[in-house]
């Protein structure tokens, strides 16, 4: 039996609709009701849905085998576990934006606003540019509004909130898309049952860029 | 109703010194602190990145140790030794990243390196978690096949220190990625995405491997696995040992075999350990060595049965009742085996058997 952790919200839908057409089905899954777990004995897996943020956790502590969350969370929790696939879904960037008019003044410590601290922090460190990381945990565009911060570091899909509060983005941070991870302990005692679900869910993502 | 007093991981402790003295290692004691300049100048060696340092009673900055290796090396001196050591270390546990005191069994073999010894201290590393549990895996790699493989796609330190953290991650589409971003020549390229790819039990892997070590360091590394791997497949721990590059290892201290071990129901690697010539050097040691750490802590719960009690047995009197009787009584529950506890309130205790001693009643 496999434990699978999958993203609760739209992303979580898709990549399970995926893993249903790639042969590990769960149709108790779809009944309306408030349950959190989910088998298919006969399939073998067993699916849960939990925060986005909290699937990385899950599969770290071996609660669940396998799971899928973003690259922004790995990047930003750097969980020890196995990232055996690209989904290919769920793509964005992890990105700077500012004001129109900013300017970045070197000689000033930039302000940076932010849910992800450690990434910011890294990709600043990398540049060698001093930073004062404001943590926040939602509506980031509105700090550079206000004048809380110079610029944010957030994710990026199509740009549209950003556009509609006259914020641009200055810099690409990285690439952003859906993983499948795996708790490296579970993957040693269950590496076919592992293998065959990965081989089966990325010929398909292949097959249908998803 | 005799309840077991050893904890897991305690039982586990014991029967490791016993294996390591089975085959000739002496223990090794440690005190538990060393100077700080022990640790900083190895920093990276150190699994997690904390210390506790305090100032001696003469200034001198000291640390509660988070390690043991260091402190062995840095006390043994050019001569061959085998020893083995059962210590607490100070730092932070993974999972929650607050310090913690971690109960550590490990072994270290200092002195020349030949076939025999790098077998032998990976098949006690292998034979260490067949204590713990008969089930079990032990992932080997050879960091002289890695570096040789690495070293043939780029000699940039930024790709190396990328390529190593993907391995570890069995990453496959971000090495790809890598490889393109560093204009990667196409067969070191695919050699790399091999070792991702390549893992599992040791003829079918070496079988894999053979093709990415036609010369020079990777041919010299690969017969020195294969040679290894010959004498550990006649072993009766055969079917658990596994090839596997994921398992890395910090190149600036680790060469040669590097191996992690797992065991069922524990969702980390309870072992870890390897070839550390390079940090053997970093302190000025001319001789090899090898070792590995069995990680205690985490054992906590494993497989011991979840008690819903505090005691076997609660004595259970009051003021009129007279001392030797329930002496009498308590005795009476320990010489059977039992755990007893003898208080005048039941209080919170979960007991099975009730001998009621108050109001002048007696357990005749």
């Amino acid at each position: 039996m496999i434990n699978v952790a999958l993203p609760k919200g739209r992303l979580g839908e898709k990549v399970y609709a995926t893993f249903e057409k790639a042969g590990f089905e769960c149709p108790s899954i779809k009944e309306v009701n408030r349950k959190l777990v989910f088998e298919n004995a006969e399939k073998g897996v067993r699916y849960f849905w939990v925060k986005p943020s909290d699937v990385s956790i899950y599969v770290e502590r071996g609660a669940a085998d396998i799971g899928v969350c973003g690259k922004d969370i790995l990047a930003e929790y750097e969980p020890n576990v196995y990232e055996l696939l690209d989904l290919k879904t769920g793509v964005c960037r992890m990105a700077v934006a500012a004001r129109k008019e900013f300017f970045d003044d070197r000689n000033s410590t930039l302000k940076v606003a932010t849910k992800f601290v450690n990434i910011a922090k890294n990709y600043y460190a990398q540049k060698g540019r001093e930073i004062d990381v404001i943590h926040l945990n939602g509506s980031i565009e509105l700090a550079p509004i206000l004048g809380l911060s110079d610029v944010i570091v957030d994710i990026v899909e199509t740009g549209a909130t950003l556009k509609e509060n006259d914020l641009e983005v200055v810099e690409t941070i990285m690439p952003i898309s859906a993983r499948l991870i795996a708790n490296k302990a579970s993957f040693q005692f269950k590496t076919k049952e592992i293998e065959k679900l990965v081989a089966s869910v990325s010929a398909l993502a292949e097959q249908e860029k998803i | 109703m005799s309840e077991t007093i050893l904890k897991n991981e305690e039982r586990v402790a014991l029967s490791l010194r016993a294996l390591y003295r089975k085959y000739g290692y002496l223990p090794y004691k440690m005190s538990k602190f060393e100077p700080y300049d022990l640790y900083s100048s190895n920093k990276e060696f150190l699994v997690g990145d904390g210390v506790i340092t305090f100032n001696d009673a003469d200034g001198k900055l000291l640390a509660l140790k988070p390690d043991v290796t260091l402190s062995i090396i840095k006390n043994a001196g050019e001569e061959n030794r085998k020893v083995y050591y059962h210590e607490n270390v100070y730092r932070k546990s993974g999972a929650t990243k607050e310090f913690k005191e971690l109960m550590q069994v490990g072994l270290e073999r200092i002195g020349e390196k030949d076939v025999y010894a790098l077998y032998e201290t990976t098949y006690l590393a292998a034979a260490s978690l067949k204590e713990i549990s008969d089930n079990f895996v032990l992932n080997v790699s050879h960091l002289g096949v890695l570096s040789a493989v690495l070293a043939a796609a780029s000699e940039n330190k930024a790709f190396g220190k990328a390529a190593i953290a993907l391995l570890a991650q069995k990453n496959l589409h971000e090495i790809t990625a890598l490889c393109n971003a560093y204009g990667v020549d196409e067969t070191a390229a695919v050699h790399l995405k091999t070792l991702v790819k390549t893992y599992g039990d040791m003829p079918s892997t070496l079988e894999k491997l053979a093709p990415l070590c036609q010369n020079g360091q990777a041919k010299e590394a690969f017969e020195e696995l294969k040679a290894v791997c010959a004498l550990l497949s006649k072993s009766e721990l055969a079917e658990h040992i596994r090839l596997d590059f994921s398992v890395a290892g910090n190149m600036k201290y680790y060469n040669g075999l590097v191996f992690k071990g797992f065991v069922g129901g524990v969702p980390e690697s309870v072992l870890s350990g390897g070839q550390y010539d390079k940090l053997m050097q970093r302190m000025g040691r001319k001789t090899s060595a090898i070792g590995f750490a069995v990680y205690l802590d985490l054992l906590e719960g494993l497989c011991e049965p979840k008690r819903d009690y505090d005691v076997d047995l609660l004595v259970l009197y009051d003021d009129n009742t007279p001392p030797a009787k329930i002496a009498a009584a308590v005795q009476k529950g320990a010489s059977e085996g039992k755990s007893v506890s003898a208080q005048k309130e039941t209080g919170k205790l979960r007991f099975v058997t009730l001998v009621d001693l108050t109001g002048g009643r007696t357990n005749d």
